[in-house]
């Protein structure tokens, strides 16, 4: 921190006091580790702006489309990266909304439990699953990687098991009757907002469908979990006293704990995270499909994470943020809906993921050497 | 009330068969520097972390004001008033000034479950402590990694300072600094000492001890070869105790050896 001439300059002909001076907004959002992501939604919107700009993509009907698709990458990618900030990986995300998945149909369809005990006994697994993947990282010394890795086969495993054992099949359908008239399940199910889209349809300012309602209902319930967990996760990193245990966890266990951080309770706290988001991810969809499927999840915890890497976090940890993945989260969900809308064979979109990563990688690489260089 | 702020008396710690300190005494006044000095595998990690409550001694007793001491882990030490700041100073390069500087002791405002980081007042405070000792924080969000090794490390023990230790341990405080930069931090450890701390100085630097120091005590294969005060002892001679004198002149007999066969 070196006194540079020209703040000397500054600090004489102001007579302020040079620590408070002006940094430019340039230099703070170069500091911020969700620039690169706010760039590329730029750009993909510009992309698909110019491509798909006719095609309906950015209808009402096309815009929920694409963002209810975010918006469910975003709920699981918010809890990947705070982890990936607290130092740690769950690979688990996937198998986890699978198996709370049959955590809510198997008791509410053959056990006859009301739709809302079992969506708080998938809660209940959840932290239990979350819990023991954290106790065991914390305590083994493990690495995350493989304690998640073997989560990851034991529960896609025995979500397959119990199920065929119970139901005989791999699929619980016949959940969307028990929807109505639940104390829980609206939260997971509901269109919000339906009165706006209602009265836009009567204006005639959204596409309709044949019987005069429109094609539009509403806002999905995904949505308004994923700007709810958005902030929520953003209050918590940059405002709490945990957020700063938890960067402080992730950049260097071994300081944190000798300044008296709970590194262990605080790394627990965030597996149990990641199942929780997991189980909000499979109510969403177990209920907006009516049923729950053995191999619902599959690959979700490698798109999380990619959507928090391209977010800005550290795969080393103690570095990135909660909106920057939930841009992440948009980015991907708007180019694998909006291929649909243009000539580009839909098979490219693995293609674009992958690369859209590795730019990542190396553009966080760059910045973090930036922010960390000595002077 | 002794003259001493602290004491420790005859510690001794053991690792199985291997005895890591044997009858180690240091007595310390308020505002004085012992310099702790010793070769590498001479005990001094060993004594830090006994000092700073991770080991407990096997034998012999820590009294603080006056009173006899038993540190269950390194909080109690913390909370007594034993700051450590260790040789990789628990600080996190990826994060701010101020969030290091406050790190697992944030101070908090608002309503109870709705507790917010009080980051304005820990910027304020920060900045505050940074600039009393010369270092000019522009911007107290900027992350530690852009801090100089002199720097980080001042920020270090004002940290400590500022949660009230009374006693400073401080690990090499000056070992992978240049000469500018070391003489910065030995700058602010006399100053911390005049404003009343202790400070226990750990290095196997002579040059940085002795300027700063007020006695000195020479560690040697675990065991302490006694503490003097700086008018009863040379730089000379505590540079030959520290690395076991007859070692220095063998190596002066060989290299003359050494000399004499090159010239013929």
């Amino acid at each position: 921190m070196s006194v540079k001439s020209e703040s000397i300059q500054s600090k004489k002909d102001s007579g302020q006091d040079e620590r408070l001076k002006k940094i430019s907004p340039l230099r703070v959002l170069l500091n911020r580790p969700e620039l690169g992501a706010l760039g590329g939604s730029i750009l993909v919107f510009i992309f698909f702006g110019i491509v798909a700009g006719d095609t309906g993509m950015f209808s009402a009907y096309g815009t929920l489309n694409f963002l209810d698709v975010s918006a469910n990458l975003g709920i699981i990618a918010i809890a990947a990266a705070m982890l990936m900030i607290g130092g740690e990986f769950d690979l688990s995300i996937g198998s986890m909304i699978g198996f709370a998945g049959i955590c809510i149909a198997i008791p509410a369809i053959y056990w006859g439990w009301p739709l809302w005990t079992s969506i708080i006994f998938a809660f209940a697994m959840a932290i239990l699953i979350g819990y023991f993947n954290g106790i065991m990282v914390v305590k083994t010394g493990l690495p995350s990687f493989i304690v998640t890795l073997a989560m990851l086969f034991i529960l896609r495993g025995a979500t397959l098991a119990i199920t065929r054992l119970i139901t005989g099949r791999t699929q619980v359908p016949g959940l969307r009757v028990l929807i109505e008239d639940d104390p829980i399940a609206w939260l997971f199910a509901t269109d919000t907002f339906q009165w706006l889209f209602t009265w836009l349809g009567s204006m005639k300012l959204i596409a309709l469908r044949t019987d005069g309602t429109p094609l539009a209902t509403g806002i999905p319930p995904s949505v308004i979990w994923f700007i709810a967990l958005t902030l929520f996760a953003t209050w918590i990193l940059m405002k709490t006293r945990y957020g700063n245990w938890i960067f402080a966890s992730g950049g260097d266990k071994v300081g944190a704990t000798n300044v008296g951080v709970p590194v262990g309770r605080v790394k627990i706290s965030l597996f149990i995270g990641t199942a929780v988001a997991s189980t909000i991810f499979a109510c969403i969809q177990v209920l907006d499909a009516g049923s729950a499927d053995t191999m619902r999840g599959t690959l979700k915890e490698l798109e999380a994470i990619a959507a928090a890497v391209v977010g800005g976090c550290l795969l080393t940890g103690g570095y990135g943020s909660a909106i920057g993945a939930a841009l992440g989260a948009i980015i991907f969900g708007t180019v694998s809906m909006g291929i649909f809308y243009t000539d580009v064979d839909t098979d490219w979109f693995k293609v674009f993921l992958g690369a859209m990563m590795l730019i990542a990688v190396v553009f966080n690489n760059y910045i973090r050497k930036k922010v960390t260089e000595t002077k | 009330m002794s003259e001493y702020l602290v004491q420790f008396n005859n510690i001794s710690k053991f690792f199985g068969k291997v005895i890591a300190l044997k009858d180690v005494t240091m007595k310390l006044k308020k505002g004085e520097i012992m310099c702790l000095l010793g070769d590498n595998g001479a005990g001094k990690s060993t004594l830090i972390k006994t000092l700073a409550g991770v080991h407990k001694p096997d034998e012999g007793e820590i009294i603080f004001e006056d009173k006899k001491i038993v540190f269950d882990s390194p909080r109690d030490a913390l909370d007594i008033g034993i700051g450590t700041v260790y040789q990789d100073l628990a600080l996190v390069s990826l994060m701010s000034v101020t969030r290091n500087f406050f790190m697992g002791r944030e101070p908090q405002k608002g309503l109870p479950f709705f507790k917010t980081f009080d980051i304005e007042k820990a910027n304020t405070i920060a900045a505050e402590r940074m600039g009393q000792i010369g270092i000019d924080v522009r911007d107290p969000s900027q992350a530690v990694g852009t801090m100089s090794g002199g720097e980080r490390q001042c920020l270090a023990i004002s940290r400590a300072i500022y949660f009230g230790a009374k006693v400073l341990v401080l690990d090499e405080p000056t070992s992978a600094l240049g000469v500018h930069q070391a003489s910065m931090v030995l700058k602010y450890i006399v100053k911390a000492a005049s404003q009343g701390l202790a400070v226990i100085l750990i290095t196997h630097n002579v040059h940085h001890a002795y300027p700063v120091g007020n006695s000195f005590t020479v560690l040697n294969r675990g065991k302490s070869m006694g503490t003097y005060q700086k008018k009863d002892i040379s730089r000379e001679k505590l540079l030959s105790m520290m690395a076991g004198g007859e070692e220095l002149d063998k190596l002066e007999v060989e290299l003359k050896e050494m000399d004499r066969i090159e010239n013929n």
